[in-house]
């Protein structure tokens, strides 16, 4: 029972989490058309240059610094990579941010070094908030859960209450119209695509200190961003929202259960004999699998309903 | 177009040859390196072309196509230990036959869910299909062998022509007749209904529709096929190397197979050969020299995305009408002007990279800074400042010769359309 | 039996219906063109017709059978074909391949990957004496995409005709031209459409009155008057809806 209350909270954190950075991703992607491959790199930026900024400044500047500096760097992107891209194809500008994948990824690594960085959990926050069965909840979980909620909770009122809004809103699902509304698209683009990078970066500052802070860290984020925003749908936060918990909720809950699929079957009287790849699959734990579950997911939910969970266009 | 033939045959021959203009004849032995370089060289090339079917001919960008390599590869050192055991006595060279087919069936069974996608939902879904084969590789015993992956041994006596393999040039013929085998199939291809309709596919999905033809059913055919070729060249990898694991499926190859396609050209049918070598030659010199390596290929691509999306055959390509016209020595003096500029950008670019993977990383690794054979202190102020310099000036200078540059290309192409 | 048949067929897009129930017989062979204000759904019935959009309901035969639930591939593969108001063609082949591949499907060449195109001799004969028609003859290797845009028209009138299509439709074919290249355009889809069923919307209304057997007005997604140019040029209902617009 502990365990189940313990990864609930636990796959929240992360879910939310994974909401920041699928978020940003869902706007960019929604109204550009552009997959930003280079989302999570951000994301792995925001967590050095907090890193760096708190050895100096502390972590609570950090927290403001990082994100701005990570969305200026978006708005640079934009405006003078993706922008010229833009009229040489989709598949040139997939191809861009796919290109700077590595860059980012090289930079990082030539700025800070190959190891990990040190970023640990401001002092302050680091206390057991409470004790549940005996096992403990940090108190930077919440704090996880403060930022991430009010994240979500900024970006819609962003999206419902303001001009700019509106403007965003409208042109998730129906960007031509926004153009031909004479709206200054391309600025809108510029805004959005900065954005979506500050939340990256946001994500990155407080996700930087939850998981290792190393080069590695955008590969493994990346994958399972990608799964989170198709499977919650294009043009949908709430969709996004709710994808984001589910895999977060799967991938805390898979690690925890020492089952495998065979072991569920066994009751029913179903029994696999014989030493093949099939067996294999069928026997291993969950908790092993669970490396594999994102993609099943994402490749079940292209197939069966591309338009995801709750997106109001085709991917 | 009979120019072109000469210079397949002349690349033939070379190709033949290379190993022994390099042959070490006091001692009698084969330059290892340079053989080992261009069998690799020879399964890129059949990578990359393969490839290039999806992305250049049919407009797909996948992010999968490793998969297809790996699962030859895989198939082909279990068909190498059944061989050797006695299981399934097959000669070694049908083995890449073999693992072609297992990149078809796989290929086909993926693209079956694929391609009735469009655009960005394709790319996805490949993402997804990719790190699910990939981890599945390292996770799994049977089959994959989990992160070990699977070992063979290519001694299986068995050969149509009574080799024994047992040497790398051996195998490095087994890649050439392959890597032309397969090159002259897929240049066929293009020459075929399908292969047309891909391209027509690619410029206009409606239209297609509307000549009669169901685009999807293109696509998934030429994914298909693409997965054979794709096995093929895993197969040879099996049989180079002896051994495949997960690499051989995962993401950084599919990665490299969109770089050597897209850098080389991907209008072009060649291109992707031009950039499999060039991309392997650089790997193979440049990343012993430097640690920052992946930097210049990144830099090197998205210099390409956003100025030359043709890529390097595709430039090439761009200069027939001005050839045609006889007026290519016009550019000989605009292209040394771009030259020297150019060259001080590379330079000071390489110059700081250097210095700054240095700082973080290589003094890490207790190694010293060698550059044009003199060491150079990271700390001082003088190579940071040549390097700046070199930089920007390059820089500002390359621009301002590009627009000059762009003129004189300009006039000589209206010129020669007349 | 018609040729083509739209019964009170109806498409709405999302709660706003555009179209709302046109229903339209055409004769074999007849010469009929659609006009109408801007917005009326011209394009949009097209759209319905080749199977681009799916309809809300109603029904749509084509000789006879019903087309409205099929992919836009099998309707042409039955014998209807369209151009497009935006030119629509492959513009990084040649002329020659965009009039090669247009022939294809219908000469049974399917999605055969084993023979090689430069020897099929009636196939490339075909798509010459195509292009010699359509008086592209001196264009032949040039990219599709570099062409001049009442080439490109023609290119596109080509290859909608290419597969042998008994109902031919075209959208604004004459759109952005001139007065001659509207008159020579003219004169190749009079040539090119000899004997076939021609569906046409047009904005010019000389070239409707000069080519049309029937016209029919669309207004606001509904028919407000069909039936030979002289009928429909007296229409009350039609002088309302265009005010003075008849005139020549």
């Amino acid at each position: 029972m502990e365990t189940v209350l313990i990864s609930v909270l636990n796959g929240l954190v992360y879910g939310m989490l994974l909401f920041m950075l699928a978020s940003g991703l869902t706007l960019i992607f929604s109204m550009m058309g552009v997959l930003n491959f280079a989302h999570a790199s951000i994301y792995m930026l925001g967590a050095y240059l907090a890193f760096t900024a708190s050895q100096f400044l502390g972590f609570f500047p950090a927290l403001i610094i990082a994100p701005v500096v990570c969305g200026l760097i978006g708005a640079a992107i934009e405006i003078w990579g993706l922008r010229r891209v833009h009229h040489n194809g989709h598949i040139a500008e997939l191809l861009f941010t796919f290109g700077l994948v590595f860059i980012i990824q090289r930079l990082v690594q030539m700025t800070w070094g190959m190891l990990p960085m040190a970023y640990r959990v401001p002092p302050v926050l680091d206390f057991p908030l409470f004790s549940l069965y005996g096992v403990n909840f940090p108190a930077y979980r919440a704090f996880m859960l403060l930022v991430s909620g009010a994240m979500l909770l900024g970006t819609w009122l962003l999206l419902k209450k303001t001009r700019v809004g509106l403007i965003i809103q409208a042109a998730l699902t129906h960007p031509n119209m926004v153009s031909a509304l004479g709206h200054n698209v391309p600025r809108v683009f510029t805004i959005v695509f900065a954005g979506g990078c500050l939340l990256a970066g946001l994500a990155g500052v407080i996700g930087g200190n939850y998981q290792t802070t190393e080069p590695g860290m955008a590969d493994s984020m990346g994958p399972i961003v990608f799964v989170v925003v198709v499977f919650g749908g294009l043009g949908s936060l709430a969709g996004c929202v709710v994808a984001s918990i589910i895999m977060g909720m799967i991938q805390t809950f898979a690690v925890v259960i020492d089952y495998s699929i065979s072991d569920i079957l066994r009751p029913l009287g179903v029994v696999f004999t014989g030493d093949t790849l099939f067996t294999e699959i069928l026997t291993v734990p969950v908790a092993r699998i669970g490396a594999l579950l994102p993609f099943v997911m994402m490749v079940t939910i292209l197939f069966f309903r591309p338009r995801g969970l709750l997106g109001t266009r085709d991917t | 177009m009979r120019s072109r033939w000469w210079l397949i045959l002349m690349l033939i021959v070379v190709a033949i040859a290379l190993p022994w203009c390099f042959y070490d004849w006091t001692h009698h032995r084969h330059a290892g390196f340079l053989i080992s370089m261009l069998s690799q060289m020879g399964m890129m090339v059949i990578l990359a072309l393969s490839y290039n079917m999806l992305l250049g001919q049919a407009g797909l960008f996948s992010l999968c196509h490793a998969t297809f390599f790996g699962i030859g590869g895989y198939a082909t050192v279990h068909l190498l230990n059944a061989a050797g055991s006695g299981d399934f006595p097959l000669p070694m060279e049908v083995m890449p036959l073999f693992a072609g087919l297992t990149g078809l069936a796989l290929a086909i069974l993926f693209g079956s869910m694929a391609t009735k996608q469009r655009a960005t939902a394709f790319a996805m879904i490949t993402l997804g299909i990719g790190e699910l084969m990939a981890t599945s590789a390292l996770m799994f015993h049977h089959f994959f062998g989990g992160e070990g992956g699977v070992t063979t041994n290519r001694m299986i006596d068995n050969s149509l022509f009574g080799l024994s393999y047992a040497s790398g040039l051996q195998v490095y013929y087994l890649i050439l007749v392959w890597t032309v085998i397969a090159t002259a199939l897929m240049y066929y291809l293009t020459l075929t209904p399908l292969g047309r309709m891909a391209n027509a596919t690619r410029d206009n999905f409606e239209r297609a529709q509307f000549i009669g033809y169901d685009p999807r059913m293109v696509r998934f055919l030429q994914f298909a096929l693409s997965g054979f070729f794709a096995g093929i060249g895993g197969g040879l990898y099996a049989i180079t190397y002896e051994i495949v694991t997960f690499d051989a499926l995962a993401a950084p190859l599919s990665a490299n197979a969109l770089l050597m396609a897209y850098i080389g050209g991907t209008t072009v049918f060649g291109g992707p050969i031009l950039g499999a070598i060039l991309i392997t030659l650089l790997q193979s010199g440049v990343s012993l020299l430097s640690n920052s390596w992946l930097v210049y290929v990144g830099v090197m691509f998205i210099a390409m995305v956003i100025f030359a999306p043709t890529g390097l055959a595709g430039i090439i390509k761009a200069h027939d009408p001005i050839r045609q016209a006889g007026r290519l020595g016009s550019l000989v003096v605009p292209y040394l002007r771009l030259a020297i500029p150019s060259l001080s950008l590379v330079l000071g670019f390489v110059g700081v990279a250097e210095l700054m993977s240095f700082l973080t990383i290589g003094a890490a690794q207790g190694r010293k800074l060698v550059l044009f054979g003199g060491p150079i202190d990271v700390h001082a102020t003088l190579p940071w400042a040549i390097s700046a310099g070199a930089l920007l000036v390059g820089g500002l200078w390359l621009r301002f010769e590009a627009a000059g540059f762009h003129r004189v290309w300009e006039s000589l192409t209206t010129e020669a359309r007349r | 039996m018609t040729a083509l048949s739209l019964r009170d067929v109806r498409k709405n897009f999302g709660a706003t219906e555009i179209i709302r129930g046109v229903t339209l017989d055409i004769a074999p062979g007849e010469r009929h063109c659609i006009i109408g204000p801007n917005g009326a759904g011209k394009t949009t019935c097209f759209n319905l017709i080749s199977g681009r959009f799916p309809i809300t309901s109603g029904e749509i035969l084509l000789n006879g059978e019903r087309i409205d639930t099929l992919p836009p591939h099998r309707i042409n593969r039955m014998g209807l074909s369209r151009s497009f108001q935006i030119t629509s063609i492959f513009h990084r082949l040649s002329v020659f391949e965009n009039l090669r591949c247009a022939l294809l499907w219908s000469r049974g060449y399917r999605y055969s990957f084993w023979s090689p195109l430069w020897r099929q001799r009636a196939l490339n004969e075909a798509a010459e004496g195509l292009l010699e028609e359509l008086n592209l003859g001196t264009r032949r290797n040039v990219l599709a995409g570099l062409l001049s845009y009442a080439e490109q028209r023609a290119l596109e009138v080509g290859m909608t005709i290419a597969g042998g299509a008994t109902v031919v439709l075209l959208d604004e074919p004459t759109a952005g031209m001139s007065n001659t290249e509207t008159d020579y355009a003219m004169a190749l889809i009079r040539r090119v459409t000899q004997g076939k069923t021609l569906l046409m919307v047009e904005h010019d209304m000389k070239v409707v009155f000069d080519l049309a057997d029937t016209i029919t007005v669309l207004v606001y997604g509904q028919v407000i008057a069909s039936g030979p140019p002289a009928e429909v040029r007296g229409s009350r209902a039609v002088q309302e809806a265009y005010l003075g617009a008849l005139d020549g």
